[in-house]
């Protein structure tokens, strides 16, 4: 608002006259006038995603002060094209594959077309200021590479492989995410700013709001006596009773630095933040709890005083969310029976989903007096549900969509600002937006469970497992969404992989007063399968038995129960199993990978190779539903599912299984998604389920139209249905054919309910190199086998490997947010939480077993967040391999290397 | 990021247009560290690009690179530069957290201002004896030696109101053997611990930064055996504050690095 002044720029070759304001950065008034391939990703420098040209020279908008582009020439990514068509790197990143959820490639396509061809040569270096959290950016660098490469030979597309739906709309800039689909419908929106709390515990005394309504263009404070009285969780999973009723809109009791304490609603952001910082707020400052062991001990504060059975916590008291206490046979005697037992404690960190789009969500009400919410969400129906419930609405009142979603990686799989955003809205009446800083989700948006695992395994001389133990304690924070079914399914397949006739599980989830954690890519797998597959590795060595086949000797196969504990669900099947060959796979591709000379001659390097194996349930418990339409249109196939596309690629597969079904290409299918309007019910994107379950009900609504054209067509001609083919634009009988414009609109509609379910596995191999003197690791080799059944993209499928590796391995080697001594976030912001950037990860090496699943949609399997899980467990392996140390704590930064390797006991 | 609270911006044309200070104001130069924070107390912006400072002036005696000199400009002078410290600069450059898009933007006097532990262009301004010149707000010129520059993390000697103008660099620094070394906590990151060393006389002069909290210096009359670099370093170390602990890297390891990177130094200047 203060200090607005005009500024003379010319964009995209358009000269244009904006109206900034003094403390603007560019990237905003670049967005304020329409050019939103500019993305906002961190706004504060470190991501890139919003590079542009500004005099031919690329910088980050979001850095620069808007009045410094007066009279200067701005360069977007959707001016990188000419009229004769796509710029040479964006047809690169096309025919590459360079991206998954899109949001990151309008600045890293500015800032490729800005190298030249040294800096091409140095991606490392060049592109350290460019952030991608899906691809792990193997195919940005071939993308990029590729320019330097002779033109003579025209890039040739898998054909199994077709682009995903939008993929031009991406790299020209055009896809529109949640704040990018201008302008609202119903007229001018308007912004909130939330005020979160500076303590870990304490009670809110009073709010006086008086100070912010003073400020002009404040409209509404919302504070606890706005708030519906009703708990709930912002987790959302198909039955909400999965998740304790422990958190209200807006509460009087605060749990962790950062919880939401009020909302300001203004015409503008900047009024909303004044507004914020008007607010007086008089707490009364509690005891806190900052330490599962704090938490636990007899005198500790309780987190939630709530009644356990209406909340669904397990003991409020002892601040216990949920606990598990399980054996399968006698652990004692398997124990006792052993030739060699190995056991060890194993902590993860506190990590950040980092999805490049941040949380967003903007309501209004349409003439229908109908509630509407735009969101970055996996989860649009179960969010209308959790609203329809919050507010006491009918179902038809409350419409959620999203748009394309900048990545989720679960930490999407949350009602984290539709509820605050509905409540304002429904009560001004006007359209209200929020939008989260990158710095609000280090401490106001779930993070990965910090987990202590202890592991312990008993095995025979000959490699035959005789007990598994596994004692789990799992830190939820102030809140217990997901806590629980993420305890619950880390102590599932994590062992349910290992045929052995004792198990025993002790799982125990608990409140602390710190930001909670929520779902993560892989929901509890990876922080399980740290501790167990690092404890196998010190059985079979112990034993003299090779890693792999000691994996070889104890994994599940066909016809072998899968058993955990008494909990898991008995819907489980080996609808394929591919394994084996994953296996054999890493085995054989590590034992031809080779060492560096100036390593192999150096001997402050130590080389060594590990391994490790996961399995995964292809879908999350208790039901999981897909619905799917399937219509002809005017000779057209409009296609219609509940999944949203966040980089998943499900978008993809989907038109894929729907065309092979219609006997059509890809392109030929129009995809509407992710809209309470268009369907009945969806559970929703997670527990990577967008390929394995709305697959297979597009599948079904596939079939079930090509079935009704058949029909449709013996109806018109006479000829037996069972005559009529599809071929394209047309239906051929022996003797006739029937253009699909003549048909008519048909459509049909398909389901699953996701059960029964299969198993995906994964398979990680490394070859290290651990450098003695500084601690650095350098990966010398990364191998992965994939078990996803028949993969229906395999340059999509490759790329969700490949993420998932590297996002694991950030993981395992750099990445965690660090409390202070009051429970405040230290380092909330990228510069200080280090996502891997392309000099930090290894390309991969891909492998897919060869199978079909007889459960899966065109017999897929899921594979989106498993490949995650081995991967730190394999590399703590190699590393100790290599060094003889064995690393029990992520992340294993050089510092933490180096001290292991030099200290005194030898251990990490 | 958008600083809302900011009212309005000073873009003075010469030294007498700078306003008086109020409360709530702040320097602008590249606007990297300004605009990556939340900045909720700053009411008013006063940008010294607008003074014009042309980037890097050459004389007889050196050179003389102006605070709102980019890391850009710096680095591309230091390409086509003949003298032997080019390399140097160009290092230093390199070892900025920031891509070369923020070079694009950052500046030098900005860099020295934040006083980051890490801040190449602080170890580069001492490493080579700059003498910065500041513009007093009573008006007056100062000179201050760069290694006087920063006190301390994020504290550097500039009172309220006062600005850096310029660092200066002598002419004989610019024809000095150095030796470069930095490490971090991942490939191409923030500095944990950044040595350089310089060769004088037959000994050398140890410029330490990032593993501290501001930067040291240690300097051998003759070369020194490893002991002695671990021990004089663990000595002027101590006396600056001790070694430097923050998530880029444990205060242990960075003080091993030191030494090791110092170590590497000395035998690569002394073999030279």
């Amino acid at each position: 608002m203060s200090g607005a002044q005009t500024i003379p720029v010319t964009v995209d070759g358009v000269a244009q006259v904006l109206v900034g304001r003094a403390g603007q950065c560019l990237r905003t008034l670049l967005r304020e006038a329409g050019h939103v391939s500019v993305k906002k990703g961190c706004d504060a420098g470190d991501c890139g995603a919003c590079s542009v040209l500004l005099g031919g020279k690329p910088v980050h908008s979001c850095l620069v002060p808007a009045f410094r582009a007066a009279g200067r020439q701005v360069t977007t990514a959707a001016g990188l094209a000419g009229a004769e068509g796509l710029h040479r790197v964006q047809q690169a990143f096309l025919d590459h594959t360079a991206f998954q959820c899109g949001f990151c490639t309008p600045g890293m396509l500015v800032t490729a077309a800005s190298l030249d061809q040294a800096q091409r040569q140095d991606l490392g270096r060049a592109l350290k200021g460019n952030i991608c959290r899906c691809t792990g950016y193997g195919p940005i660098a071939d993308a990029i590479r590729s320019l330097d490469r002779p033109s003579a030979v025209p890039f040739v597309r898998d054909p199994a492989s077709p682009l995903a739906p939008g993929a031009e709309a991406i790299v020209r800039g055009q896809a529109a995410y949640t704040l990018d689909a201008l302008p609202c419908p119903a007229g001018d929106v308007l912004h909130m700013k939330l005020v979160r709390s500076p303590h870990a515990h304490a009670r809110v005394v009073r709010i006086d709001t008086r100070g912010a309504y003073d400020v002009a263009g404040v409209r509404l404070v919302l504070t606890h006596e706005d708030a519906p009285d009703l708990l709930y969780s912002t987790a959302r999973h198909e039955n909400y009773r999965d998740n304790p009723d422990d958190t209200r809109l807006l509460d009087d009791i605060v749990r962790h630095v950062g919880q939401r304490v009020a909302a300001v609603v203004a015409d503008s952001v900047a009024a909303a933040e004044e507004g914020c910082a008007r607010l007086d707020i008089t707490y009364e400052v509690l005891p806190a709890a900052l330490t599962p062991a704090a938490a636990l001990a007899a005198d500790a504060p309780a987190v939630h005083a709530k009644d356990a059975g209406v909340a669904r916590i397990a003991n409020p008291a002892r601040n216990i969310v949920a606990e598990l206490h399980d054996e399968i046979g006698d652990v004692a005697a398997g124990f006792a029976a052993a030739d060699l037992v190995c056991e060890g404690e194993y902590h993860t960190q506190r990590m950040h989903h980092a999805y490049l789009e941040t949380l967003a969500a903007i309501a209004w009400m349409d003439e229908a007096g109908r509630l509407n919410v735009r969101s970055s969400t996996q989860v649009p129906f179960l969010t209308r549900d959790a609203l329809v419930r919050l507010f006491g609405l009918a179902p038809d009142r409350v419409r959620v969509f999203c748009e394309r979603v900048g990545g989720g990686f679960g930490g999407k799989q949350e009602m984290l600002t539709e509820d605050v955003v509905a409540l304002a809205a429904m009560k001004l009446g006007r359209p209200v937006q929020l939008e989260l800083s990158r710095e609000e989700h280090f401490f106001g948006a779930p993070c990965r469970h910090p987990m202590r695992v202890r592991a312990k395994i008993g095995s025979k001389r000959d490699g035959k497992l005789t007990a598994i133990a596994l004692d789990v304690l799992s830190d939820t924070g102030a809140y217990g969404n997901h806590g629980a079914a993420v305890m619950f399914h880390a102590t599932n397949e994590s062992i349910g992989l290992y045929r052995c006739p004792n198990k025993k599980v002790d799982g125990v989830v608990v409140y602390t007063h710190t930001p909670p954690a929520g779902a993560f890519r892989g929901f509890g797998l990876g922080q399980t399968n740290f501790a167990i597959e690092q404890t196998l590795d010190e059985l079979a060595r112990g034993l003299g038995i090779d890693p792999i086949r000691f994996r070889q000797i104890n994994v599940v196969r066909p016809g072998d129960q899968m058993t955990s504990t008494h909990m898991a669900l008995h819907d489980v099947e080996f609808g394929s199993y591919g394994l084996d060959q994953c296996l054999e796979f890493v085995e054989s591709a590590l034992a031809r990978g080779e060492v560096p000379a100036e390593i192999a001659a150096d001997p402050d390097w130590a080389v060594g190779c590990g391994v490790a194996a996961a399995m995964i349930d292809s879908a999350p418990p208790n039901g999981h539903f897909a619905q799917a339409r399937m219509a002809l249109v005017e000779g057209a196939y409009v296609l219609t599912v509940g999944a949203a596309e966040f980089g998943n690629g499900s978008s993809t597969t989907n038109a894929q299984i729907a065309s092979s079904v219609l006997g059509v290409s890809a392109d030929r299918i129009s995809l509407r998604q992710s809209d309470t309007a268009l369907l009945a019910h969806d559970t929703g994107v997670f527990g990577s389920t967008g390929t394995a379950i709305t697959g297979m009900a597009t599948q079904r609504a596939a079939e079930a139209l090509a079935a009704a054209m058949r029909q449709t067509a013996a109806a018109r001609s006479g000829v037996a249905a069972e005559a009529w083919r599809l071929e394209g634009d047309a239906m051929v009988s022996p003797a006739q054919r029937i253009g699909l414009a003549e048909l008519g609109a048909l459509e049909a509609e398909g389901r699953s309910a996701g059960t029964p379910r299969t198993v995906a596995f994964n398979v990680h191999g490394f070859r290290v190199a651990v450098h003695r003197p500084t601690g650095a690791v350098r990966i010398l080799q990364s191998v992965h086998g994939a078990d996803a059944g028949r993969v229906i993209n395999p340059v999509q499928c490759r790329g969700q490997v490949e993420g998932g590796v590297g996002q694991a391995i950030g993981a395992a080697l750099f990445e965690e947010i660090r409390l202070d001594q009051g429970g405040a976030v230290e380092n909330p912001a990228f510069r200080g939480y280090h996502v891997p950037r392309l000099a930090d990860l290894p390309r991969v090496d891909v492998f897919f077993a060869d199978t079909y699943d007889r459960l899966g949609p065109m017999g897929a399997k899921s594979m989106s967040e498993s490949p995650f899980n081995p991967v730190p467990a394999a590399l703590a392996n190699a590393m100790h391999d290599a060094t003889g140390v064995r690393f029990r704590k992520t992340p294993m930064r050089r510092d933490t290397i180096w001290r292991a390797l030099h200290g005194a006991d030898g251990d990490a | 990021m958008d600083l809302n609270a900011v009212e309005g911006v000073v873009r003075p044309g010469c030294r007498a247009e700078l306003p008086a200070r109020q409360d709530g104001d702040a320097f602008l130069a590249g606007g990297t560290w300004v605009f990556s924070e939340p900045q909720p107390h700053l009411r008013r912006l006063i940008d010294l690009a607008a003074l014009g400072w042309p980037a890097i002036e050459t004389h007889v005696n050196g050179i003389s690179i102006a605070a709102t000199c980019t890391l850009a400009e710096l680095e591309a002078m230091a390409a086509n530069a003949a003298f032997p410290a080019a390399a140097l600069i160009q290092q230093c450059c390199r070892a900025l957290w920031g891509s070369f898009k923020i070079w694009n933007m950052a500046t030098v006097g900005g860099n020295l201002c934040l006083a980051l532990p890490a801040a190449p262009m602080a170890a580069l301004a001492v490493a080579l004896d700059g003498v910065c010149t500041v513009w007093r707000a009573d008006g007056t010129d100062e000179s201050v030696p760069a290694r006087n520059f920063i006190l301390g993390p994020g504290k550097t000697c500039l009172a309220p109101g006062d600005v850096l103008r310029r660092v200066a660099i002598g002419r004989e620094a610019l024809e000095g053997r150095f030796a470069f070394r930095q490490v971090s906590l991942t490939e191409e990151g923030r500095s944990a611990a950044l040595v350089i060393g310089r060769s004088v006389g037959g000994g050398v002069k140890l410029t330490i930064t990032a593993a501290t909290r501001r930067p040291v210096q240690c300097g051998f009359t003759t070369p020194p055996d490893t002991e002695r670099v671990v021990r004089d370093i663990d000595r002027t170390v101590d006396a600056a504050g001790g070694w430097f602990d923050d998530c880029h890297g444990a205060p242990d390891w960075r003080r091993h690095m030191t030494h090791r990177l110092a170590g590497e130094i000395c035998r690569e200047l002394a073999a030279r």
